[in-house]
């Protein structure tokens, strides 16, 4: 009796544990199944309307994961943009950073015969198979944010240009010395996760203008894009280089966050007319907010909101239009003064471009994400 | 030379060893590693720094040690559970869905017992898994090592909850008008409760016993599963402790970040305290060593400036060197080749 009563204890918990579990990716598997059902009792009745589902435009939409703020605001854009509201019926599958997991969504997408897919795929190889199986299948593939490497059979890719994030701060540095009279610029730079292609483009932009300026940078280590990162890393960099630096680059705001905390508890002065010049990347809510009290002296956006960009593409690919094989988002760059107002650089694509320097009030740090 | 076998022979020995190794490597690298100074009022130096964040690996590692003792397994949700508790605790001050508040909901001792609380809970359930229904422990924990993480993400609706609340800062860095970092009096408080308990209790004795033999201890009157149960519950509680210190560093709960990978670094920390992961034995005092030896390397790493891709090769060639000289097999051999020396020598 006790075994059964145990037994049965155990059954409804794994039970209920399933039903916890599922969340959000189980319900996009679930969503489908109804769908297709729906799709096939319709087919049987061999109705001539179109069904009410049937306008809407199908998209399926394999998402890397949740792993910061970022992230969700950029689930939550391209979840906004391709809403029922606007026709559209998305299907979300957050892959949890698992790549197998990936492409199996991509897969599932191709026999739920989806019309588009889109795609923020976690590594950038491994991709050509899968991809040409939705070319076969006719269905055409959108990338966002980050990039794949080994195959072309996507259609359009919508992202972020690292490397001009990192050039546009270099600039700004470099303008803004010069406005104030700094002639020596001793850098310290805290990396983002080693690997990534922001911590790559970001490095590798912000170090072209160094070499070209000659500055010197004391060093670059990697505070992984988290806050205790950037404080740990920051801790040791103000016994190391105490007193020898007057610029400190943090590849994105939460290790900006960190870094603050570490060099006010040794005593070091950071933002605007400080001994320190901050500079970080990202421009999330919080880090505009410091940047608008003058903490941060310049924040270079990441901007997360592909989703409007996405749903341009399906409506020109709708409309047969031929779109872009990439797609750079337009990214502001936002400052604590308003000494200088815009910055002039030759960005990654070789073309000389002039860009606004944006001046961070109450309103601009409230509409980001 | 026989007091030298003698010191050699004590059970701390290599621990302690090994710490100085580390040291010694900055010492010759470059002495300003030693340095401390007072400075805005705070004690400044890189020893403070190692001390100071290697607090959470060595309450981790208080809890860890109990559980390889008694159940020759590890906790490998301990990373996990840190992030559950962050995140409980963090959720219950801002409220559910706030993602930065100035002003808390519930008085802050609440929220943080609260976070410690579900550290015990997730200890609880580890605890009644392994000891009840004879699971391998590390079976058992990787439950929670999976789940922990992602239930802390739901608590906090999937966003990094932000306290941004003074006295809140308080615990993960520094009390106003003290110059020691506060994580290092939670640590040392940890470990002086878990040491009086073992000591002044049979507790310790008792978990030796059902380490070495569970059935022989039953036999002898030991209520076995509830000391494995016990020393599980107090894991828990000191992951949820080191939880909420990690927490209160970065004012915020990151649950995709506290505590990740802390459950190798507490085993490791075991590790090198010359505890066998076999069960048994354990020796406390070496695993908090131990505990500090890793962040000692860490620091020395940050402090000589490896490059970032290269560290972990540093510190996996460190740790190798580490075990295996405390590694049985290695001694022994050690041992056969002074005895050969010894008896070529007679020969001669």
């Amino acid at each position: 009796m006790k075994k059964r009563i145990v037994a049965g204890m155990l059954v409804s918990l794994m039970a209920a544990s399933m039903v916890a579990c599922g969340g959000a990716s189980d319900t996009a598997s679930t969503d489908t199944t109804s769908d297709t059902a729906a799709a096939e009792t319709t087919e049987d009745a061999g109705s001539d309307d179109a069904a009410a589902s049937g306008d809407l435009i199908t998209v399926g939409f394999a998402q890397v994961g949740h792993e910061s703020d970022w992230r969700t605001a950029s689930t939550n854009s391209v979840q906004a943009a391709f809403s029922e509201e606007n026709g559209y019926d998305l299907q979300f599958v957050d892959c949890d950073n698992d790549s197998a997991t990936q492409i199996e969504a991509v897969r599932q997408f191709i026999q739920d015969d989806v019309d588009y897919i889109v795609i923020d795929p976690i590594v950038s190889t491994g991709w050509d198979t899968v991809l040409t199986e939705c070319e076969d299948a006719g269905i055409p593939v959108i990338v966002i944010d980050r990039t794949i490497d080994d195959s072309d059979k996507y259609v359009s890719w919508v992202g972020s240009e690292f490397m001009n994030e990192g050039l546009a701060a270099g600039t700004w540095l470099k303008d803004y010395a010069a406005a104030k009279g700094i002639s020596d610029l001793n850098i310290l730079v805290i990396e983002g996760s080693n690997g990534s292609s922001a911590q790559i483009g970001r490095t590798d932009g912000f170090k072209k203008i160094a070499d070209a300026e000659g500055w010197t940078i004391l060093d670059s280590q990697d505070g992984d894009f988290t806050q205790d990162g950037g404080q740990q890393v920051m801790e040791s960099y103000c016994k190391s280089y105490e007193g020898k630096f007057n610029v400190v680059v943090c590849q994105n705001d939460n290790e900006a966050f960190g870094a603050m905390d570490a060099m006010k508890a040794a005593g070091v002065s950071y933002g605007v007319d400080k001994d320190v010049i901050l500079i970080s990347f990202d421009a999330c809510k919080a880090g505009l907010e410091y940047v608008e009290s003058g903490d941060i002296n310049a924040d270079f956006m990441c901007y997360p909101l592909q989703g409007e960009y996405c749903a341009d593409i399906v409506q020109q690919l709708e409309s047969g239009a031929t779109v872009a094989k990439q797609t750079f988002m337009t990214e502001p760059w936002y400052v604590a003064e308003d000494i200088l107002s815009s910055i002039t650089y030759t960005n990654n694509a070789g073309e000389e471009v002039t860009e606004d320097l944006v001046v961070v009030t109450d309103a601009a740090s409230q509409a980001s994400y | 030379m026989e007091n030298f076998k003698k010191l050699t022979k004590q059970p701390l020995f290599l621990p302690i060893f090994c710490m100085i190794l580390v040291l010694l490597i900055n010492l010759i690298k470059s002495p300003a590693f030693f340095s401390i100074k007072i400075q805005d009022g705070v004690l400044f130096g890189r020893l403070i720094d190692i001390l100071n964040r290697g607090s959470e690996i060595a309450i981790l590692a208080v809890g860890q040690t109990l559980v390889v003792a008694v159940s020759a397994g590890t906790d490998i949700s301990v990373g996990s559970v840190m992030s559950l508790s962050a995140c409980s605790c963090c959720m219950l001050l801002a409220g559910y869905g706030n993602n930065s508040v100035n002003e808390l909901m519930v008085p802050m001792g609440i929220g943080m017992l609260f976070g410690v609380l579900m550290g015990g809970v997730c200890g609880a359930m580890n605890g009644a898994l392994v000891s009840k229904l004879k699971i391998q422990p590390m079976v058992a924990t990787l439950i929670l090592f999976t789940a922990a993480r992602a239930i802390g993400l739901l608590l906090c609706n999937n966003q990094i909850t932000y306290i941004r609340y003074e006295p809140y800062k308080y615990l993960g860095n520094f009390l106003p008008g003290c110059p020691i970092p506060t994580p290092v009096f939670v640590a040392a408080l940890v470990i002086l409760i878990v040491t009086i308990l073992l000591k002044k209790t049979a507790l310790g004795l008792y978990i030796q016993s059902v380490g070495i033999n569970s059935r022989a201890a039953r036999i002898s009157g030991i209520n076995s599963d509830v000391i494995c149960f016990i020393c599980y519950l107090v894991c828990g509680i000191c992951a949820g402790i080191a939880g909420i210190v990690a927490s209160s560093r970065i004012y915020s709960a990151d649950s995709n970040n506290i505590g990740l990978n802390y459950e190798l670094d507490a085993i490791l920390a075991v590790a090198l305290g010359g505890n066998s992961l076999g069960g048994g034995k354990f020796n406390l005092a070496g695993s908090i060593i131990g505990a500090y030896t890793i962040q000692a390397i860490t620091t020395t790493l940050l402090a000589m400036g490896v490059s970032t891709d290269k560290a972990p090769v540093f510190k996996a060639i460190i740790v190798i060197i580490i075990v295996v000289v405390q590694a049985p097999a290695f001694k022994a051999y050690m041992a056969a080749r002074k005895a050969q020396k010894a008896h070529i020598k007679e020969a001669a």
